[in-house]
């Protein structure tokens, strides 16, 4: 029977095609549920359109300064149409992939919006409003409307940007990431509300772009989630390029002009007005659990999003739940790591629970920000008695060679047991860097091993090697 | 002076090896880290590192040659300055290395950072053996290539994360003894915490101390770190003869059947947490219909009955069905997991001249009394003239033992691994029992269920022998 599955996975972002690509390997005759773009927001308006965009920005900043390298650049300057397409055909070109990759793997795609009005069944009918513009071509061959059955079903439906009362995104003055990835023309000024990663590689972008940028931020520092010392350094250097940046700081009003918003805000000292081209509110992303039946079918939730037990699992048998919906790191590596250990859990493997004290997390801001593990704060707060280390990019051949002399690398150790707790990059490239110390910690390195190997000369990967050495005070190039 | 290379110890139980490929040929420079020869153990391959250079002068062993006892001279190198052709090997084809006075080691890479994972030895005479196993990842070994001389590995390595060797070894905890949960069972920080806090390992201070006076291990031979302690080892020999006068004992050499005896039951003595539960069960019924089969048995010609049921077939097949009734506990131990076995096969001890064979009654729970008796018979006679398959006596989740005939009230059995259970039978007698508040003469005997609590726990234990006695006193239901 055409219509009867192992595993229907609704939503076909990262977790859900990671999870139904794993799950046709192990063998289960499965089927994706989309309404709007293989690939979900991670490959269409998030992760990597937003790398297209901010690749642009960056050769754009070298071809500024071109003269530091002795080369000459005349002329510099872009086109925002043209970097927009760019990022658009990068987007596009993935999203055709991951069709070809489902294809492949004998994975049905079905096209539409899923409920589910009883465990064993998903309804799929036509997408209740209109896709988000502009939409690459739906997939050729997919299943339609119907009724279909399936022994498990996976919530994959992901999240969407938070909206905050009174500042509702409009999608004109006020934008979430999906405008601020397709602009109609560059903002000559920009307000950023909220300085996590998307706030700030938005500000990054347009702020190299050269647009007047403020950023907000209602916590006491930007990046809230990183090193206090991380995020003080990478402060530091957006300030110098220019962005202005308010911490402590809340937008308690927005009132929209013809072409503009003016917002008060509030930094609990007393309040200041701001007059913008636009905002972008990034003040986080909220799960996408509604309008499926779960709360009709009884599945658990918790602050808007599915309770599950660490393997996908929710309270209701045969419904499991992965990614975004599923909660916070609300990230599309946790995603599809989750959609793994899912679906290898439904096929009866002894998938091991993910350890969410070891997903990294990247920024790629100008500098770039990554980090695994605890903060200095969280470390202490946990009660470990630490030894830090620290290094700085200055000390690097390779930083100096690249013209990149600014960044730092943090390394956070249990001083008992020499366990690497935590590790904190910023500086070029560092999303590129990380990786190292995220299998180290997997691994249950101590300070031995990550002192014990060999890091190749002359990389930027030296940095990491000097700041281990560093928190056993043995530091060569300071 | 030259350099003996010895056959080299891959674990602290690998007695012998293979010598399965030379590397280098007589003649060769030989630089320090150069792989010399490869060494096969049933377990796995390694490789022989030169740690000193020179020219290899001479090949002791060819390449081919099965079962070299550690430590044993394999290669001679020249080092600089002599003359390969009158290199001579330092003490013989099989040198062993100089035992009499050799102090224990210290554990000298044990705690320094730069402790490698070799297991490395070196004494006053240049004899050296080095020796790095295939697979072996990198990091400090010098808690895990100590942490399993208590055979729970048969002297396999620990694989552990470096963080999980470091708190054990600041818990004192014997690596060995802590169940891994990490891939391929590598024993992660988690389960070193949970061992501590459990109480799943016992502290490797609470271990007997090595007895390092009484046993001075060939000098070449990987020595365990002093914080990792093995467990007692017993005294060789000649120290065994010292302690009697020559001449008022008979030396016996081992077989084959006493060598496996000796160290499976030690492996299981030491490995295998053992509890036991005893219970009394009333014969009485089971008697009789013993007698009722065993008279409708029709007989041949000569008169002699088709078959002859014992009790002990009895208990046979109450066992089998009483693990169909309480399937958890017909199950064993797998290291990193537990088998659970459909089927209720078996095991008899079957006492013989020198020993003693264990052969499988396999689906016992399906086969009718007669069957499991003619059977019994079959296996019992072969065993005591050695004629059993190995598969005949491998496998089976549980065995009986019955020393009954031989009047014992009650003994505790030692577990055959990996069994997960062993029944320990006493003798029938009669027995003053109060029934109703009166003294009543019953037939009974005492079973002793010994567990292994990895897989059996006390209850399910306890469940599992009621089970076997409902079906001893209530006999008819074996039938049924």
């Amino acid at each position: 029977m055409a219509d009867q599955y192992d595993i229907i996975v609704i939503g076909g972002g990262p977790g859900g095609y990671v999870a139904a690509i794993r799950a046709a390997q192990l063998g289960f005759n499965t089927a994706v549920v989309e309404r709007e773009h293989l690939g979900g927001i991670c490959l269409n308006w998030g992760c990597i359109p937003t790398k297209a965009l901010l690749r642009s920005a960056e050769i754009y900043h070298y071809m500024q300064h071109a003269g530091e390298y002795g080369l000459s650049a005349e002329k510099v300057g872009f086109d925002p149409a043209a970097v927009v397409k760019r990022s658009r055909n990068v987007s596009g070109r993935l999203n055709g992939g991951v069709g070809m990759l489902l294809k492949k793997n004998k994975v049905d795609v079905i096209w539409g919006e899923a409920t589910i009005p009883k465990v064993g069944e998903v309804v799929v009918s036509a997408m209740k409003k209109s896709a988000v513009q502009p939409q690459n071509p739906i997939p050729k061959g997919v299943l339609g409307e119907g009724t279909y059955q399936a022994k498990n079903i996976i919530v994959a439906t992901g999240a969407r940007p938070r909206a905050l009362p009174g500042i509702e995104p409009d999608g004109k003055l006020i934008w979430t990431y999906f405008e601020a990835m397709n602009p109609p023309a560059m903002p000559k000024s920009l307000l950023v509300m909220g300085s996590g990663a998307i706030g700030i590689e938005f500000a990054s972008f347009y702020r190299t772009m050269g647009a007047e940028v403020t950023v907000v931020e209602v916590l006491p520092q930007i990046l809230p989630v990183e090193d206090a010392e991380i995020a003080a350094h990478a402060r530091k250097r957006f300030e110098k390029q220019g962005i202005k940046i308010l911490t402590g700081a809340k937008v308690t009003k927005v009132e929209k002009g013809a072409d503009s918003i003016t917002a008060t805000i509030d930094d609990g000292k007393g309040t200041q007005t701001i007059t913008a081209e636009r905002l972008i509110s990034a003040v986080g992303v909220v799960g996408n659990v509604e309008n499926l039946g779960l709360e009709k079918l009884g599945v658990k939730m918790d602050r808007g999003t599915v309770v599950t037990d660490g393997l996908g699992r929710t309270n209701v048998p045969g419904i499991w739940a992965i990614g975004d919906v599923a909660g916070p790191p609300m990230l599309a590596h946790k995603a599809e790591h989750e959609g793994v250990i899912c679906v290898e859990t439904i096929k009866g493997l002894h998938a091991h629970a993910m350890d969410k004290g070891k997903i990294p997390g990247c920024t790629y801001c100008n500098p770039q920000v990554a980090s695994v593990g605890l903060t200095e704060a969280k470390a202490k707060e946990q009660g470990f008695d630490v030894k830090i280390g620290r290094f700085p990019f200055v000390g690097n051949g390779k930083a100096i060679a690249l013209g990149e002399p600014e960044g730092l690398v943090k390394t956070i150790f249990d001083k008992k047991t020499g366990q690497l707790l935590g590790a904190h990059m910023v500086g070029a490239e560092v999303t590129e860097l990380i990786q190292g110390f995220v299998i180290a910690m997997n691994l249950e390195t101590t300070e031995e091993e990550l002192i014990h190997a060999v890091f190749p000369h002359p990389t930027l990967s030296e940095t990491m090697h000097e700041s281990v050495l560093d928190a056993y005070d043995r530091v060569i190039h300071m | 002076m030259p350099i003996n290379i010895l056959m080299p110890a891959l674990s602290p139980t690998m007695e012998k090896g293979n010598l399965a490929k030379w590397l280098k040929k007589e003649g060769d420079t030989i630089k320090s880290g150069d792989v010399l020869a490869e060494i096969e153990t049933d377990k796995a391959t390694m490789e022989v590192e030169a740690i000193d250079e020179g020219i290899l002068a001479k090949i002791v062993v060819p390449e081919g040659t099965a079962d070299v006892p550690v430590n044993d001279l394999i290669a001679v190198i020249a080092s600089e300055g002599e003359d390969p052709k009158s290199v001579q090997a330092g003490g013989g084809a099989s040198a062993p290395a100089p035992k009499a006075e050799a102090a224990p080691e210290p554990a000298k890479s044990a705690g320094s950072p730069a402790a490698d994972n070799v297991a490395k030895a070196e004494d006053a005479s240049t004899q050296r053996s080095y020796a790095r196993v295939d697979q072996a990842p990198s990091g400090p070994a010098t808690v895990a290539s100590a942490a399993k001389p208590n055979g729970a590995g048969q002297g396999a390595r620990v694989f552990a994360s470096p963080l999980a060797k470091r708190v054990a070894k600041e818990a004192g905890i014997d690596l060995g003894s802590v169940q891994g949960s990490g891939p391929h069972g590598r024993v992660v920080e988690k389960d070193v915490r949970a061992a501590m806090s459990g109480g799943g390992a016992k502290p490797a201070a609470a271990a007997p101390a090595p007895a390092q006076s009484a046993a001075p291990a060939p000098a070449a031979a990987p020595k365990a770190p002093a914080a990792a302690p093995a467990l007692a080892q017993s005294a060789s020999a000649d120290q065994v003869k010292a302690m009697f006068e020559a001449g008022t004992y008979e030396e016996v050499p081992l077989d084959g059947m006493r060598k496996t005896i000796a160290k499976r039951l030690v492996e299981s003595k030491q490995t295998v947490p053992h509890f036991y539960l005893s219970l009394d069960c009333e014969l009485d019924a089971l008697m009789a219909l013993r007698e009722q089969i065993n008279g409708a048995a029709t007989k041949d010609k000569d008169g002699k009955p088709a078959y002859k049921l014992s009790v002990n077939d009895f208990v046979i097949k109450a066992l089998a069905i009483a693990l169909q009734r309480v399937p958890a506990a017909n199950a064993v131990w797998a290291e990193d997991r537990i088998l659970k076995m459909k089927h209720s096969d078996v095991g008899v001890a079957v006492a013989i001249e020198g020993g003693l064979f264990t052969p499988i009654i396999r689906k016992a729970e399906q086969k009718t009394l007669t069957a499991i008796s003619a059977e019994m018979k079959d296996l019992a006679g072969r065993a005591r003239n050695r004629r059993l398959k190995p598969e005949e006596y491998t496998g089976g989740s549980t065995a009986v033992s019955n020393l009954g005939m031989f009047g014992i009230k009650n003994f505790q059995a030692v577990i055959n691994p990996p069994q997960g259970t062993i029944l320990a039978v006493g003798a029938g007698e009669n027995r003053v029992v109060v029934k109703n508040g009166v003294p009543a003469v019953v037939q009974a005997m005492t079973v002793t269920l010994s567990c292994d609590h990895r897989v059996v726990d006390g209850a399910l234990g306890a469940e599992l022998l009621a089970a076997f006695k409902v079906l001893i006193e209530s006999p008819m239901g074996m039938l049924v």
